[in-house]
């Protein structure tokens, strides 16, 4: 070797060493030792069928505007506790994402357990939430004049449904539902969330403070609205009329326009599914909202729905939602 | 002794002024240089025409809604043909000039250089292909090509670095000119980076996010930083026709970045589940990087002193000075968003989409811009109009910093919406005009590389002269 390309090497041969020592301290030994993290408690692989629902859910690039992962500061809140370790060790490829242009899904089949709701939301979006902006997956749907044997029409509202025919989930739609509704943050034994916190809090800002006495109520009307728009007007949307055949209206509701508050707290504390309301049966699920609202949240929500669309029944408080609670049913 | 690019080259050539001679001195270099260009615009165009559909798609999500042409595999595409297509066969091509022409002799191999571009263009294709048939590996970004077309990049990247070692071997000078410094070591690290990205076996759930982390801030610092820098070492003292201020600063700057660098990773990942000292680590290096970007640009800075009217009149200086301007900005601004506090609110916004293309807009493609508009009239004696060049110039300008303020307003209002606790949708919402003003930004950009590809064609395919050549009069200071 002579002098020239001695010096080359030594040049070379420093930067690409010094680089290889770099990488193995800061990447690859942190891998491998990552990569032997434990399933954490309650973590379990997923099915054949979720495991092919995430297959779809990378091939078109969910990822891209949804991120997995609950960071411990008080915005992620609203997502569910913050994610720990043990929680990706079935996770390969990783989906924990960069972007948040829509919601983080970590807990999305906790928040919305319906698989009628997410069959509804792939297929259009704004069917269900007006201001959406994410794209649809009509392409994971077929539209059939006759019902297969078997398959079940997803009741998408007719100003957003095809003009005949109906509406079915091809394979790829129904493995991504499966695995969209396994997403559930598994319970950490002793782990209590900060103050039985008020995870999907209302801004004190937005609440305009005081308690406003909308029409002889006494509530924070401003927080009532907003809690209700962040849990619950996916599904009974804004104007309270619900989705026809999927979510009941909560718009002249027996259970909400009632003088006795306790079917309606108890349905939005413990969930409901497979009840018959106004004479129509929904097989879909009403998640419940213990774990995740407070008292104080939970008569707030209940209050905005027994005063709005023309409801006008008696108000609740925060006792009737902790005495109800504490009544355990 | 410090060698200048100019002792090397134009030294010897001899030829500041017109660069018919260089042309006519080695036609093979040429056209190689040639092929390179025309391969990075159309990868510019079509990667860029898609990241227009993606924008106008915020506004419209039904738009174009099927299969094939839905955002989430559009979306990997942009980014990958813009990274892979666009801006490395942009900087690949120029470094194989830059590399020939400053270690004065001709490139060791040129077939293995046309081998190169094949396989650079191969992957790149098989990964559109692969991306929009939905074969997406996890969308892990930057990564998502399945990897034996990750394999493909990295065979190309092992013959062009064989090719350009052995130029260097057959340098006529002893010291190695500060440019392939740069270029060498973007080439090497890169090869490392590829193998830890393509191999499985330690990468698993967590593990696999401490790699992504790794990855993704790597791909842009130790192949794209290193390889536009070392053009800037070459191309802005070719054009000021001057030695580089300071060839110190230079190899100060080369070994700080090789420390501070690969260890920032972490910080895409703040507040995950990944080991707190790794988080850590990589804030103080995106702080210590302040050391390699203000030493790298106060020299290019420096170089330019005294001639600041030249900008207006030459413009390959202009897209050169707004390159460095690009990289002072948009890696400080990298440094502030990796500070806890901070990224408590940009992380995860539109404002990571703004520091993106701050970067790999206003730093990069410009310097991919301004190399070629420097050196490819001298290899072709080819000349692109004036006005040309300054519509070009003007229009992307403009448009990125549309683009990016944008993103920055909308990116802190959305952050700010979550810190706030309101429901997610209201930051949906406030998103809507930031994402129009986005969308008018990138109008201006993509009409600016349509009249690039004129210029390219002008440069390459039309008439010899038309213009004044891009090298600017040595001043009676220049030392020798
Ligand atoms: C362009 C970005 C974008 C893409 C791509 C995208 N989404 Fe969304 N997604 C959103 C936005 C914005 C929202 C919030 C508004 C809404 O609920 O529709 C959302 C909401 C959701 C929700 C409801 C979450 C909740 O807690 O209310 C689910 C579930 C969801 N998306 C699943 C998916 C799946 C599955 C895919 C891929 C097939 C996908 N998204 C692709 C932007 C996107
Ligand atoms: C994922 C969709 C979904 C969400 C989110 C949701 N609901 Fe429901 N809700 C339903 C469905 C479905 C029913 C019908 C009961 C059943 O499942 O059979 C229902 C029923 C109700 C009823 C009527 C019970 C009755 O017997 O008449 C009330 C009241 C109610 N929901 C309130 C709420 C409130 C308050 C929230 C927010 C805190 C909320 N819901 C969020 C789906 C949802
Ligand atoms: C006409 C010009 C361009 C337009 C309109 C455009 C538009 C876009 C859009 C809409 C996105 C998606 C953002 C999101 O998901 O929120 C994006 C992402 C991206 N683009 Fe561009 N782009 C352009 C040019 C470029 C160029 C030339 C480069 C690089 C050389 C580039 C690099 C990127 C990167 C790296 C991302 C990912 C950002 C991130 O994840 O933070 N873009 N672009
Ligand atoms: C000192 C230098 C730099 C620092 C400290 C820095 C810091 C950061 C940080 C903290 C993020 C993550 C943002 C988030 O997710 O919230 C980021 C993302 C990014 N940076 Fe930098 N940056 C620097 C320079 C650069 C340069 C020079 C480039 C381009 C050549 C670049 C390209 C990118 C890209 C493309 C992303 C988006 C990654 C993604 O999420 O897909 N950065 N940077």
């Amino acid at each position: 070797m002579n002098n020239m390309t001695r010096k080359m090497w030594a040049i070379f041969g420093g930067a690409l060493a010094l680089y290889v020592v770099i990488v193995l301290l800061i990447a690859v030994i942190p891998a491998i030792v990552e990569s032997r993290i434990p399933p954490g408690p309650g973590v379990v692989p997923l099915t054949p069928l979720q495991e092919e629902g995430r297959q779809v859910f990378a091939s078109n690039g969910c990822d891209y505007c949804h991120t997995q992962q609950v960071r411990p500061i008080p915005a992620d809140k609203v997502f569910g506790r913050p994610s720990a370790p043990g929680d990706f060790a079935y996770q390969t490829p990783e989906l924990l994402g960069s972007e948040r242009t829509g919601p983080d899904l970590t807990n999305v089949g906790q928040a919305k357990p319906s698989d009628v709701w997410q069959y509804i939301h792939l297929y259009d979006p704004r069917a269900v939430v007006p201001e959406s902006i994410m794209p649809n997956f009509k392409f994971l749907f077929r539209v059939v004049d006759q019902l297969p044997a078997g398959e079940t029409a997803v009741p998408v509202p007719a100003a957003f449904a095809p003009k005949t025919g109906h509406v079915i989930p091809t394979q790829k739609a129904k493995a991504l539902v499966a695995y969209l509704l396994s997403l559930k943050q598994a319970t950490i034994p002793g782990y209590v969330p900060p103050a039985a916190a008020t995870p999907a809090a209302a801004p004190a800002a937005a609440a305009g403070a005081a308690p406003a006495a909308a029409g002889g109520y006494a509530y924070d009307a401003g927080k009532g609205k907003s809690l209700f728009e962040a849990n619950c007007s996916a599904c009974h949307q804004s104007t309270g009329e619900g989705v026809p055949g999927a979510f009941p209206p909560l718009k002249g509701n027996a259970a909400v326009d009632n003088a006795d508050p306790t079917l309606h707290l108890h349905t939005i504390l413990h969930g409901a599914s497979g009840v018959t309301i106004g004479g129509v049966k929904y097989t879909s699920v009403m998640p419940p909202f213990a774990g995740t609202l407070s008292d104080d949240d939970i008569a707030n929500i209940a209050n905005y729905e027994r005063s709005s669309w023309g409801n006008h029944a008696k108000p609740v408080t925060a006792d009737d939602v902790k005495a109800l609670r504490a009544s355990g049913k | 002794m410090a060698v200048t690019a100019q002792d090397i080259d134009i030294g010897r050539t001899g030829s500041a002024g017109s660069g018919g001679e260089a042309a006519n001195e080695d036609p093979a270099l040429a056209a190689l240089f040639k092929a390179y260009v025309v391969c990075a615009t159309v990868w510019l165009l079509f990667g860029t025409a898609v990241g227009l559909l993606l924008a106008f798609k915020f506004g419209a999500p039904d738009f174009w809604a099927a299969k094939y042409l839905t955002f989430g595999r559009l979306r990997p595409i942009h980014t990958n043909d813009v990274f892979y297509g666009f801006a490395s066969l942009g900087l690949v091509g120029t470094a194989l000039y830059v590399t020939a022409r400053s270690c004065g002799t001709r490139l060791y191999s040129t077939r293995l250089a046309w081998i190169g571009l094949w396989l650079f263009n191969i992957a790149a294709l098989a990964g559109t292909i692969a991306l929009d048939l939905g074969y997406n590996w996890g969308d892990l970004e930057y990564r998502e090509w399945p990897w034996p077309i990750r394999l493909v990049f990295f065979i190309a990247l092992l013959v062009t670095v064989w090719n350009l070692l052995a130029t260097i071997a057959r340098r006529s000078s002893h010291d190695i000119y500060l440019s392939n410094w740069y270029i060498i070591g973007g080439f090497l690290w890169t090869c490392v980076i590829c193998l830890v990205a393509i191999l499985p076996w330690y990468q698993k759930g967590l593990g696999q996010v401490a790699i992504s982390g790794y990855f993704m801030h790597n791909a842009v610092g130790m192949w794209f930083t290193p390889l536009a820098l070392g053009l800037f070492y070459y191309a802005i003292p070719k054009v000021l026709n001057r030695p580089i201020y300071s060839y110190a600063l230079g190899v100060l700057a080369f070994w700080t970045n090789l420390i501070f660098y690969p260890m920032l990773g972490g910080h895409h990942f703040l507040f995950s589940p990944l080991p707190w000292w790794l988080q850590t680590t990589a804030i103080i290096c995106s702080v210590g990087m302040l050391i390699p970007v203000l030493g790298g640009s106060a020299n290019y800075l420096l170089t330019m002193r005294g001639r600041y009217h030249g900008r207006i009149e030459s413009y390959p200086l202009a897209f050169l000075f707004i390159g460095v301007l690009g990289y002072l900005i948009g890696s400080t601004q990298g440094t502030v968003e990796a500070l806890r506090s901070l990224q408590a609110m940009w992380h995860f916004t539109s404002f990571t989409v703004g520091h993106s293309h701050l970067t790999m807009y206003g730093f990069v493609t410009f310097a991919v811009w301004g190399g070629i508009y420097a050196l490819l009239p001298l290899a072709t004696g080819k000349n692109p109009g004036r006005l040309g060049v300054a519509m070009h110039f003007w229009l992307a300008l403009v448009g990125v910093t549309i683009y990016v303020v944008a993103l920055s307003i909308g990116g802190s209002i959305q952050g700010l919406d979550w810190i706030r606790g309101l429901p997610f949708i209201q930051s949906v919402m406030d998103m809507k005009p930031y994402y129009l003003w986005r969308g008018v930004g990138g109008i201006l950009m993509f009409l600016s590389h349509i009249v690039f590809a004129w210029n390219v064609w002008r440069m390459t395919a039309g008439q010899p002269g038309n213009a004044p050549s891009p090298i600017m009069e040595p001043e009676g200071e220049v030392a020798a």
